[in-house]
């Protein structure tokens, strides 16, 4: 988890860890670059509709503001990866912009994973977790979930670090 | 919003002022609840984004979380459109209405 440490923010990051931020943020990547699809439900979250009810307008927008948008993301998730310590894990080290930067990958970060997990208002996590332990152990839901709830903690201790 | 008040007396061509045309009324940027969004990153954003103290932030993310959505700023379409594409690089949901 992350702690300030004079004006740098500083993490230890497990092998475990390295791979699964490394994993999340190339998948971002990817679905906003080879897989960029509006009729995905999460490409529906990361850019909504701004006008819900006037279609034109909504496509007239995009066409003015999604490159940008979508640049902005990359090059957010792109921040993660190019932070990330080494395969045998290591120290983060981010300065205020690689914080901020961070701290909005991880969020479509968990936005991606939580349209694909079907969070809803009020779910319960441990609930959730328990249920798909109980089910199948080594099941990928089971992975996704504890994955999503890591990355939770993680953007948690950086904003506080952050804000502090 | 902004600082003209209404006349007194209106001519009697004036239409009364619940009647101005739409076309005249100011945009809104609406946010709306999400449950992935973390309470405190909410709040920073709008801190961040709007230069809103803690305690307005705050009270916006709890109107958010609360009530489903939050007009979060108002003003000309063209600079609702620009706080859409902000809040949406934060990854918060956000869309242009009318107010």
């Amino acid at each position: 988890m992350f702690r300030r440490q004079g004006d740098r923010y500083v993490a230890s990051l497990a092998v475990d860890e390295v791979r699964v931020l490394r994993k999340v943020a190339s998948e971002v990547v990817g679905l906003l670059t080879d897989g960029f699809d509006h009729t995905d439900p999460v490409v529906c979250r990361l850019f909504p509709e701004v006008y819900p009810d006037d279609a034109a307008g909504t496509a007239e927008f995009r066409r003015y503001t999604e490159g940008d948008l979508k640049t902005a993301k990359i090059d957010q998730a792109g921040a993660i990866l190019a932070a990330l310590p080494g395969e045998g894990g290591g120290e983060v080290l981010l300065d205020a912009e690689a914080a901020e930067a961070w701290l909005r990958a991880l969020n479509d970060a968990r936005l991606a994973m939580g349209v694909r997990l079907e969070i809803k208002d009020g779910t319960d996590l441990g609930a959730e977790l328990d249920d798909a332990v109980a089910e199948d152990p080594s099941s990928s839901r089971v992975f996704q979930l504890s994955v999503y709830a890591y990355l939770g903690y993680l953007q948690e201790s950086l904003l506080n670090a952050l804000i502090e | 919003m902004g600082g003209m008040a209404a006349p007194q007396v209106a001519p009697v061509e004036t239409p009364a002022t619940d009647e101005v045309p739409a076309s005249d009324r100011p945009w809104v940027t609406i946010v709306w609840d999400d449950p992935v969004n973390l309470m405190s990153y909410v709040t920073w954003v709008f801190q961040k984004l709007f230069g809103y103290s803690r305690e307005k932030a705050e009270q916006l993310m709890l109107d958010v979380h609360h009530k489903g959505k939050a007009v979060v700023s108002s003003g000309a379409r063209e600079r609702m459109e620009h706080d859409a594409s902000q809040l949406h690089a934060y990854g918060l949901w956000a869309t242009v209405d009318r107010s």
